[in-house]
C-alpha cells in the first residue's frame, strides 16, 4: 500500500469518484483554477473540465443552496466551503434546507450531496478562523457528519460520502492535511458510515475521540503504555451516525472512559457521549466519565495561549492518569 | 384597445384560466373556514387576490419546467396539477397529504409535477432554483426553473447572491416576484430603498419587466415571453408582477396596516370578476357556464375537505421515517 498524505488521499477519492460517476460535480471558492485553498482539489479542473469543477463567488449560503438544488435535480454535487468557519454563513441552507428537505417533503426526494470543509484550530489563525463546529452539525437531524483522522479513512469516508444518497457534512482537519499514512489504491475501497475504528486495543481505559484528537489520543496512549496503563483508543470516524455500540462494548470491558473533543466543552458532543456512556454503562463504570475539551473561549491568536485552548497529548494523558488514580 | 382574448388563446384555454382562478379562490376560502373550525392549524397564508399570477404564470411554462415557491403556495401546487384532496389532507396534517402530513401548508411538494417545493425561510428557494437550473443545463435538458417569491424576499442575501450566480453561470432561471406590496405589515417602500423591484436586477445584468399581476392574460404573456427568452438564451430573466392579497399575511393577521380605501381600490381590480366580464363580453363563455364552473369548483373543494376529514392521522412511528434514505 502506498503512503500518502491526508490531502492526497482526499484528492484521490475526489478523482476516483468523478471518474466513476459523471454526475459528480464540485464547486466552491477557488476550487478550480486555484486548485483549492488547501490544494485538495488539485488537478481536478485539468482532468474534468470547467463544466464539472467550478469556481464560485464568495456566497457561502448559495454555494450550499445550489448544491441542494442540483442534488434534487439528480446530480451528486460536492460543495467546498473554504473553512468550517464560513459554514456559519451557510447555516440556513445547511440546517433549514439540506437537512430538512427530505423529511419535510415526505421522503419524496433524495439529496445525494456532500459539503466539504476544513476545520479545527492550532494554526494561529485567530478567533474567526480556528473554530471546531462539529457539534453544530451533529446536533441537527437529517445530516450525516464525517470527520476522518487518518489518510486511509479520509479516502474511504469521502468516497462513501459521495456515493451516499443522504446529505453529508464532511469535515477535514487543517492540521492533518500533511499527515501521512498507508492508503489502499483500490478504487472500491470504502469506509462505511457509523462504524468507529478501534485504533489501539487496551484494557484499562477507553479514549473516545475523532479526527486530530484521535491522533493525539494514540500518542497519549503510547506514552501511558510506558507507565503500565493500557488504553483503548476509539476513533469515531463519523459523528452522525454515532457508533455507540463500539463505544459501549469497549467501556463495558475497561470500566473507564475519557471523551476527547476539540470543540467547546459547554453543550458539546463530549457531553452527549459522556451522558450516553453514563446511561448505558453505569453498572460497569469504575469512575465518572471524563471529558477533555477545547476551552470555552474565543480562540486567542498567540501560539503560547492558543495551545492551552486545544486538547493536547499531555492533557489527554493527564486525564487518563487522574482517572486511573481516582478511588471511588 | 385591448387585444381580443381569442387572438391570444383558444376558448378552452381561456376558460381553463377562469376555472383555475375560481378553484384557487374557493380552495383558499375553504381553508380559512377549516382554520376557524380548528381543522387546519399552524400558519396559514392564503393566496386570495393573487390568483392571476399563479394561473397565468403556470400556463406560460412548460410542464417539464421546475416550479419553486414560498409559503403562500397552495394554488400554485394545485394549478400545476396537485390533487386538491391531497393538498387539503396535508393542511389537515393527515397521512394522505401530499407530504404525508410532514410538510403542512408551507411545504407542499410533488416531484412528479416538477413542483419542487414551498419554502418557509424567506428567500430560501433562490439558490435551490439555481441548483435545479444547473442540473437541467448540465444534462442538456430542455427545462427551466421558475422561482416565485414575494416582495419581502428581495432584501435577503440569497436574492442578491442567486441573481449574481444565475447570470454568472448562465442558468435558465425565471425569477417571478409576486409583489403584493407588503412583507407582513411592512410596505415595500419602507423595506426597499428602490421600491421598483424589477429595476434592482440591473446590478446583475438580468433583463426584467413589470406586469399587472391582477390580469391573468398579461401575466401569461409576460411569463410565456420570459420563459422563451430563458430557453433561447440560457440566461435568467426577471418578472415583477404587482398584485394584492385580499387577506392578511396569515390567518393570524387582521391587516390593520392597510387602509379600507386602498383595499377597495384593489378589490375593484379582483382578477376573477374582471376576467369573467371579459369572457362574457367577448362571447367566450355564458353566465350559465361561469356559474357551472363555480359550482364545480365548490364541489371539488367540498370533496377535498371530506377526503381530508376522513383520512387517517399519521402513525407515531412515522416521525422517524423519511429523514434518511
Amino acid at each position: 500500500m502506498p503512503e500518502m498524505t491526508y490531502r492526497d488521499a482526499l484528492n484521490m477519492a475526489l478523482k476516483e469518484e468523478m471518474r466513476r460517476d459523471p454526475s459528480v460535480v464540485t464547486w466552491g471558492e477557488d476550487v478550480a483554477l486555484y486548485e483549492g485553498s488547501f490544494k485538495v482539489t488539485r488537478g481536478l479542473l485539468a482532468e474534468f473540465g470547467e463544466e464539472r469543477v467550478k469556481d464560485t463567488p464568495i456566497s457561502e449560503n448559495t454555494i450550499v443552496g445550489v448544491a441542494v438544488g442540483a442534488a434534487m435535480g439528480g446530480l451528486r454535487p460536492i460543495a467546498e466551503l473554504m473553512t468550517v468557519n464560513f459554514a456559519l454563513l451557510a447555516m440556513d441552507q445547511i440546517v433549514d434546507h439540506m437537512a430538512k428537505i427530505r423529511s419535510m417533503f415526505g421522503g419524496q426526494v433524495n439529496l445525494p450531496m456532500v459539503v466539504r470543509m476544513p476545520g479545527g484550530g492550532g494554526s494561529q489563525l485567530g478567533a474567526q478562523h480556528s473554530q471546531s463546529l462539529e457539534t453544530y452539525f451533529m446536533h441537527c437531524p437529517g445530516l450525516y457528519v464525517a470527520y476522518p483522522a487518518t489518510p486511509a479513512d479520509a479516502k474511504g469516508l469521502l468516497k462513501s460520502a459521495i456515493r451516499d444518497n443522504n446529505p453529508v457534512i464532511f469535515l477535514e482537519h487543517e492540521l492533518l492535511y500533511n499527515s501521512k499514512g498507508e492508503v489502499p489504491e483500490d478504487p472500491e475501497f470504502l469506509v462505511p458510515f457509523g462504524q468507529a475504528s478501534v485504533m489501539r486495543p487496551g484494557t484499562d481505559a477507553t479514549i473516545v475521540a475523532y479526527a486530530r484528537m484521535s491522533i493525539l489520543a494514540q500518542q497519549a496512549a503510547a506514552e501511558l503504555e510506558n507507565d503500565g496503563i493500557s488504553c483503548e483508543v476509539i476513533d469515531l470516524r463519523t459523528l452522525t451516525p454515532l457508533d455507540t455500540e463500539t463505544i459501549m462494548a469497549s467501556v463495558q470491558r475497561t470500566g473507564r472512559a475519557v471523551v476527547v473533543e476539540e470543540c467547546w466543552r459547554t453543550a458539546g458532543l463530549g457531553g452527549h457521549i459522556a451522558a450516553t456512556i453514563g446511561e448505558n454503562c453505569f453498572d460497569t463504570l469504575r469512575a465518572p466519565v471524563k471529558r477533555v475539551s477545547g476551552l470555552d473561549v474565543p480562540m486567542p491568536y498567540s501560539r503560547k495561549i492558543e495551545r492551552i485552548c486545544i486538547p493536547q497529548t499531555e492533557t489527554i494523558a493527564a486525564a487518563v492518569r487522574e482517572l486511573m488514580a481516582a478511588k471511588y | 384597445m385591448e387585444t381580443k382574448l381569442r387572438a391570444i388563446l383558444p376558448d378552452h384555454e381561456l376558460i381553463r384560466f377562469y376555472e383555475q382562478m375560481v378553484l384557487s379562490r374557493e380552495f383558499e376560502e375553504s381553508c380559512a373556514e377549516q382554520y376557524t373550525k380548528g381543522h387546519i392549524t399552524g400558519f396559514l397564508h392564503l393566496y386570495s387576490g393573487q390568483e392571476a399570477v399563479a394561473v397565468g404564470a403556470t400556463a406560460g411554462l412548460h410542464r417539464d419546467d421546475y416550479i419553486l415557491s414560498a409559503y403562500r403556495e397552495h394554488p400554485q401546487a394545485i394549478i400545476r396539477g396537485a390533487d386538491p384532496r391531497r393538498v387539503m389532507a396535508e393542511l389537515f396534517g393527515k397521512s394522505t397529504g401530499l407530504c404525508k402530513g410532514k410538510g403542512g401548508s408551507m411545504h407542499l411538494f410533488d416531484p412528479d409535477l416538477n413542483f419542487m417545493g414551498g419554502y418557509a425561510i424567506v428567500g430560501g428557494q433562490f439558490p435551490i432554483a439555481c441548483g435545479l437550473a444547473f442540473s437541467a443545463k448540465f444534462r442538456g435538458e430542455d427545462r427551466i426553473a421558475a422561482c416565485f417569491f414575494g416582495d419581502g424576499a428581495v432584501n435577503q442575501g440569497t436574492f442578491h447572491e442567486s441573481l449574481n450566480w444565475a447570470r454568472l453561470w448562465e442558468l435558465p432561471v425565471l425569477f417571478i416576484c409576486e409583489n403584493n406590496f407588503y412583507g407582513i405589515g411592512t410596505e415595500v417602500h419602507r423595506s426597499s430603498a428602490l421600491a421598483s423591484i424589477h429595476r434592482r436586477t440591473c446590478g446583475y445584468d438580468i433583463p426584467a419587466e413589470k406586469v399587472d399581476g391582477m390580469d391573468v392574460i398579461a401575466v401569461y404573456k409576460a411569463v410565456k415571453y420570459g420563459a422563451e427568452k430563458v430557453r433561447e438564451t440560457g440566461m435568467p430573466y426577471f418578472i415583477e408582477a404587482t398584485t394584492y392579497r385580499f387577506r392578511g399575511h396569515s390567518m393570524a393577521d387582521p391587516a390593520k396596516y392597510r387602509s379600507a380605501a386602498e383595499h377597495e381600490v384593489w378589490k375593484s381590480r379582483d382578477p376573477i370578476p374582471n376576467y369573467a366580464k371579459r369572457l362574457l363580453e367577448e362571447g367566450i363563455a355564458t353566465q350559465a357556464q361561469l356559474d357551472a364552473i363555480l359550482a364545480k369548483a365548490q364541489e371539488t373543494v367540498q370533496e377535498a375537505v371530506r377526503f381530508a376529514e376522513e383520512s387517517p392521522w399519521p402513525e407515531d412511528a412515522s416521525v422517524y421515517e423519511d429523514i434518511y434514505v
